[in-house]
């Protein structure tokens, strides 16, 4: 029950702080909305509808892992920076339960994020035949693991710039090695092992797979691959966070 | 360890690479007292409480705080701890009254207890009506104040504070160790560092002198007065310049030692104590008034001085700085 509040607390607090501010909220909306629109525009000269559902999946992943890789730098090196997250390190909740409750404003918040070019399509195609669940699940997992992702380089950086350039570094070649845009298929020889070996490239699968009806992996083994990406990312985390932020 | 004792540290040290930080400390505290780590800047105060609430790791040595082995069991240890740090570190967008309910849901105080005691707290170091300000908005005795009403919200059995009174005005000070002698009365055990002696005379029952990361001393005010006080003196001041019976006077009491001063005084020393009347008719008979008599004690700083070997001196400067730019 304690924990349960302390959990809570902690992520109303984000939540009411960070995610509901209005920049945050016009980040999350007005940057995968003009990705989409970018997109559409690219794909065709004018503005071109029909190729939008194909490109969702790529959008929705990207709108996720930028959404929430972005907010961690702030919820997290933020709060390191002016000290008041070691009020969250002096709590007597498990460390675990604390970065629990770090991570779900960041993924509720990419959760959010996703939907924003969803909602756009749906303005102009029909979204008939998508697998729902699946899409959820999806978003849902893309979401955790990206957000994991996010807290690993929030661990490694002690200034919010720094978070910012070191997530930089990660992102941008993770849109063109996830099959986000480019289906892994066309990508160079020696880079594909390196796209096996991110999670993002199992949820934009997972993702086509929802809304398109076309994966490369059978969809059980992506969500099985991503629930233990997550458990391994989680684990980590937790064992970088006491190493480097308990002197 | 006697039962009374609430917390036991053993042999505790801290290194930063090549830097000792803390050196192999052991002190206990009693159930129920106010105890303080007195110390120059970068003496290893901070350092000791971060490794007492758990935000350090102890390079060697043991905690045990109310029979929890703090080193191995901190979460457990951290549910009766409270914690002021030395700098405000609360939520600036947040105002006082939500600062002080997520600092208790924390400890998992549901909403209606936490809302209520939050208010109490408000109240009673007069933030009622900052409570809902946002805390960026608050002077720095403001914030101080708030910080330390979060660190008891969920009425801890152990408060430490990391200098609470460095860098705030004399009212706002005063009112801070009112407050700790409160709740001393109500029976939390407290911990404070500081490097103002003041501080440390007013309000504690027992004092460690710590310097570069040692425990040079530690006692109650009392005793560490009585170790270190020698005979007595006396100090007299008079209505004109006594140097010039500087001799005769030694002369005359030759079981005290007589020092003049250039501004009208003269203080006489001696182990045994001084008979007034002899010196003050002597005095007298030369046409000389005597307007005061004083015996002189030692201070905690005349102690400190001794112990560690440090000026004084160095302490108040510090004092000064911090009190400009804090
Ligand atoms: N994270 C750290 N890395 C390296 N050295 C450190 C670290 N923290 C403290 N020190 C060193 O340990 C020593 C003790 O520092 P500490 O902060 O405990 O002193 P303090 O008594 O609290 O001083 P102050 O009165 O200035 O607050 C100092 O020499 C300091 O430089
Ligand atoms: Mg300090």
């Amino acid at each position: 029950m304690k924990t349960w509040i302390a959990f809570w607390g902690i992520l109303r607090k984000d939540i009411k702080n960070y995610y509901l501010k209005p920049p945050n909220i016009s980040w999350g909306i007005i940057f995968p909305l003009s990705w989409t629109l970018m997109q559409m525009i690219r794909s065709s000269g004018g503005l071109d509808f029909s190729e939008i559902r194909h490109m969702l999946p790529g959008l929705m992943a990207m709108s996720i892992l930028f959404g929430t890789t972005s907010m961690l730098a702030v919820t997290i090196t933020f709060e390191r920076k002016g000290r008041s997250f070691d009020r969250l390190l002096l709590a007597p909740i498990s460390v675990g339960t604390m970065v629990a409750a770090k991570l779900s404003g960041a993924i509720f918040f990419g959760i959010f994020n996703a939907f924003v070019p969803v909602v756009f399509a749906a303005l102009f195609v029909d979204l008939a035949g998508i697998n729902w669940v699946a899409m959820l699940l999806a978003v849902f997992l893309i979401a955790v693991t990206s957000t994991l992702l996010g807290l690993m380089i929030a661990v490694s950086a002690k200034e919010v710039f720094e978070a910012q350039t070191l997530s930089n570094f990660f992102r941008f070649p993770m849109l063109f090695l996830c099959g986000l845009f480019l289906p892994i298929s066309s990508l160079p020889v020696f880079l594909k092992p390196i796209s096996y070996l991110l999670p993002l490239t199992y949820g934009t699968d997972l993702l086509g797979a929802a809304i398109l009806g076309k994966g490369v992996l059978p969809p059980v083994l992506s969500v099985l691959i991503l629930i233990a990406f997550s458990a391994i990312l989680f684990t980590l985390c937790q064992y970088n966070i006491r190493r480097k932020w308990i002197l | 360890m006697s039962n009374t004792d609430i917390v036991t540290v053993k042999n505790l040290s801290k290194n930063y690479g090549d830097i000792t930080a803390v050196n192999k400390i052991s002190f206990s505290i009693r159930r129920g007292e106010i105890f303080g780590f007195l110390g120059p800047n970068g003496a290893g105060k901070t350092t000791t409480i971060n490794m007492m609430i758990g935000l350090a790791k102890p390079s060697c040595g043991t905690i045990v705080i109310d029979g929890i082995d703090a080193v191995k069991n901190v979460k457990k240890a951290q549910s009766i701890i409270g914690i002021v740090p030395d700098e405000s570190n609360l939520y600036n967008e947040m105002d006082g009254f939500n600062n002080l309910c997520f600092c208790g849901s924390l400890y998992g105080m549901r909403k209606d207890v936490r809302e209520k005691k939050a208010r109490e707290l408000l109240e009673k170091f007069d933030l009622a009506k900052a409570g809902k300000r946002p805390f960026k908005a608050y002077s720095k005795g403001m914030r101080r104040k708030l910080t330390i009403a979060a660190g008891i919200i969920h009425e801890p059995e152990i408060l430490f504070l990391d200098e609470p009174t460095t860098g705030i005005d004399v009212e706002s000070a005063r009112q801070i160790r009112q407050m700790l002698l409160q709740l001393k009365q109500a029976g939390t055990t407290i911990f404070i560092t500081t490097h103002y002696i003041e501080d440390a005379e007013r309000i504690c029952d027992r004092i460690a002198f710590i310097v570069d990361g040692n425990i040079v001393e530690n006692g109650t005010v009392s005793e560490l007065m009585k170790n270190f006080t020698q005979g007595h003196s006396i100090r007299l001041t008079a209505d004109r310049d006594l140097e010039p019976l500087a001799g005769e006077l030694q002369a005359r009491f030759g079981d005290c030692t007589v020092k003049t001063e250039t501004d009208h005084t003269i203080t006489l020393i001696s182990r045994e104590r001084i008979p007034l009347l002899p010196v003050m008719e002597y005095l007298d008979s030369n046409g000389i008034s005597v307007y005061e008599a004083k015996e002189l004690l030692p201070s905690l700083e005349d102690v400190f001085v001794k112990v560690t070997g440090l000026e004084a001196a160095k302490l108040k400067k510090e004092k000064v700085k911090e009190g400009m730019v804090k």
